[in-house]
């Protein structure tokens, strides 16, 4: 069984000006030890996913679909026993530390408080964990009575790493845990990450914008656009081999250094993502896409099969190549 | 300056012909201050040294890139070109004339792009009122050849990739994408027919798919119009696509500049690599890095100032080559070790110039002209 199951998960967002709809249909299996990589840019949906999940979203978004946390349904939990499962089943890291620990509590405390709450020991008990997970994601012990403005940025994500593991979750979702950090400290805590994930056998949800980052984490790849995943596949192949034209565009857009293809010519897409609640028509990717042609715009693709292991949602993956001179 | 005692290199390498923009011997500093108590106790306040001695000179039409981690000073030593932050000292010229206190003409013709487009633009002024400010600044009403300030602004969105540009002059900053904005802002800089462009991470903080159309169009407006351009960045892979030069910086000094292909493909000093070994890639997360924090820029070391976080210097390499002393006690600057290619690192000095066949010996300090 899967860690995290999640079939045709549909979120809408309510607003005065009528519902706004950011996840369009999404499935997607993680297994054990296995790590997911979710890509895709502002506005696609994927930190509302990884929100729905632990049911994070505010009040009154309507979710339907089916969200199997270890084989049971998280959207159909009753709060006592969702309350149970958040952090000790799954749990989160979210993007930006410096702005997710309370300036005035302990650092040591703020972990402490996820495992007495959880009831998995007393306040002693808690400070010896604490002491324990703190060296796990490499701080010393002695920064436990440190408040969050002590710490660099570096340390305070180390910190919500510790946090994330204090329950022993099967399941972590990291939701750009790397982006509001400098290059040099983003690899410190890819590396930790990483390890963890390995020494723990955590299953991972990783979330960035930025492919050459999940590349290196992820097992598979899922690239959203506009609400719905568009391509999945090995992490590899779907970074080195793009099948649908969107990943070949986000894959374009960090270059590997000495890439001669991409020395003056920046690799780029016109037009912007589409808004929400102004999904074009058929293929939504369509009035971006350099290869659309006269099908795109009225038929909507589904995941076709890419290969092993691969699907995307591209017309041109389903049919035969067209030869067109002017693609 | 007395630090520059036994000094060997230059601080920034000069470039053939005039430059455009010149910078030299820059020194910024920013004072911290000192409580009550402990201003009474004669303490003084701690001096973060931001800038710390660069020279750099740009060409007409070139793309210098300048990269480094935060709290190199990267981002000072822009805004002070900008003559938005006081220098302690050094000099900036512009076409071989150093400016003075008056920075109007001169604000004219460099112009500034900043990080962040949303926080850039004036959430309550139309997209003409934004791009049509610069105008109204310098007091230009039409140009010389009596273009009007309607056609000025038209023009300038129309460069930046606005078109047609009647379109968005009604428009409100919060009706655009950020690729839009961010497009707005240099039309913003644009409109008044600048020689250079100062842009301080002009595609951070926009969208992946959006950013190679922007890099495009910065790439667009240097062919079309020879703007010279430094930019100030991170992404050593914007770099690679778009400059011309590479300028490394690391605590307040350039450790490593010259021509990208040069810089990226065969870095010389350690600093260089280590940069280059983060960059994500399809190889995995277990590459190299350096531990430990970005440094300190109030607490300098002394010697090389890269020396505490040297891979070399940590891997015994600088000491079996026998430069361990001077890596720990001589600081130095840019030498040329290939050509147009230099480095700040002892280690690195050795290498080349045994591999070209010269002595081993660094060559005896250059008298200081400061």
């Amino acid at each position: 069984m899967s860690i995290l199951s999640v079939r045709d998960l549909h979120v809408d967002y309510r607003t005065q000006a009528g519902p706004i709809p950011a996840v369009r249909g999404v499935s997607f299996d993680i297994e054990k030890g296995e790590v997911l990589g979710l890509a895709g840019e502002s506005g696609c949906g994927k930190s509302t996913i990884a929100s729905a999940i632990l049911r994070l979203l505010p009040p009154g978004t309507e979710v339907t679909g089916q969200i199997l946390l270890n084989g049971e349904d998280v959207l159909r939990m009753k709060p006592g026993r969702l309350r149970a499962v958040r952090w000790t089943r799954a749990s989160i890291v979210f993007q930006g530390a410096m702005h997710a620990l309370n300036p005035v509590q302990r650092v040591g405390d703020q972990i402490a408080e996820a495992i007495i709450i959880h009831g998995q020991g007393g306040e002693r008990e808690a400070r010896v964990r604490v002491g324990a997970l703190l060296e796990q994601v490499g701080l010393p012990p002695r920064r436990i009575d440190d408040y969050p403005h002590e710490l660099s940025g570096g340390q305070k994500q180390r910190v919500m790493i510790a946090m994330a593991l204090a329950c022993s979750p099967s399941l972590v979702i990291a939701d750009e845990p790397t982006t509001a950090l400098d290059v040099m400290v983003q690899a410190q805590v890819l590396k930790l990450l990483n390890d963890l994930q390995h020494e723990l056998g955590l299953a991972m949800l990783f979330i960035t914008h930025d492919l050459s980052v999940l590349v290196e984490v992820s097992d598979r790849l899922a690239i959203m656009y506009a609400g719905r995943i568009v391509e999945e596949g090995a992490a590899h192949e779907v970074f080195e081999d793009p099948a649908h034209p969107y990943s070949r565009a986000l894959a374009g857009a960090f270059p590997a250094i000495g890439d001669q293809q991409y020395r003056m010519a920046p690799a780029g897409l016109g037009g912007d993502p589409p808004y929400p609640t102004d999904i074009p028509s058929g293929c939504s990717f369509h009035p971006r896409c350099p290869l659309a042609f006269e099908d795109c715009p009225t038929i909507d693709p589904e995941l076709y099969v890419a290969g092993t292991g691969r699907r995307a949602a591209c017309l041109l993956v389903n049919r035969p190549q067209p030869v067109e001179a002017g693609a | 300056m007395s630090q520059r005692e036994g000094f060997v290199g230059t601080l920034g390498p000069r470039i053939e012909g005039t430059p455009l923009l010149e910078v030299e011997d820059l020194y910024i500093s920013f004072e911290g201050r000192v409580g009550l108590g402990s201003g009474l106790l004669g303490k003084k306040a701690t001096e973060a040294r931001a800038v710390d001695g660069v020279s750099l000179s740009l060409a007409q039409g070139e793309i210098l890139a300048l990269a480094g981690e935060s709290g190199c000073g990267k981002t000072t030593l822009a805004r002070t070109i900008m003559g938005l932050e006081k220098a302690k000292s050094g000099t900036i010229s512009f076409e071989g004339a150093q400016l003075g206190r008056n920075l109007r003409k001169y604000r004219r013709r460099v112009q500034m792009v900043f990080q962040d487009p949303t926080a850039a633009l004036n959430p309550r002024q139309t997209i003409y009122e934004s791009v049509a400010e610069g105008l109204r600044i310098h007091g230009i009403s039409r140009s010389k050849d009596g273009v009007s300030e309607e056609q000025l602004v038209a023009r300038a969105l129309s460069r930046a990739g606005m078109r047609p540009p009647e379109r968005f002059f009604l428009n409100y900053p919060h009706e655009l994408s950020g690729g839009q904005r961010q497009r707005v802002v240099i039309a913003g800089a644009l409109v008044l027919d600048p020689e250079v462009i100062v842009a301080d991470e002009p595609v951070s903080n926009l969208d992946a798919s959006v950013r190679g159309e922007i890099l495009r169009l910065l790439l667009q407006l240097r062919d079309d119009l020879g703007i010279a351009m430094l930019v100030v960045t991170h992404d050593l892979g914007l770099a690679w696509t778009i400059a011309d030069r590479v300028a490394v910086m690391y605590l307040g000094r350039i450790v490593e500049v010259g021509p990208t292909e040069e810089v990226l493909q065969r870095p010389l000093h350690p600093y260089t690599k280590a940069l280059l070994d983060v960059v994500p890639e399809a190889g995995g997360v277990d590459r190299p890095f350096l531990t430990g924090e970005p440094p300190d820029p109030t607490r300098i070391p002394g010697g090389c100032r890269f020396h505490p976080r040297c891979p070399a210097v940590a891997s015994g390499a600088s000491a079996a080559a026998g430069v361990e002393d001077r890596c720990r006690g001589q600081d130095l600057g840019l030498l040329e070790l290939r050509p147009n290619h230099y480095a700040a690192c002892h280690l690195a000095a050795l290498e080349t110039r045994e591999g070209n066949g010269q002595a081993r010996v660094l060559s005896t300090p250059e008298t200081s002209t400061s």
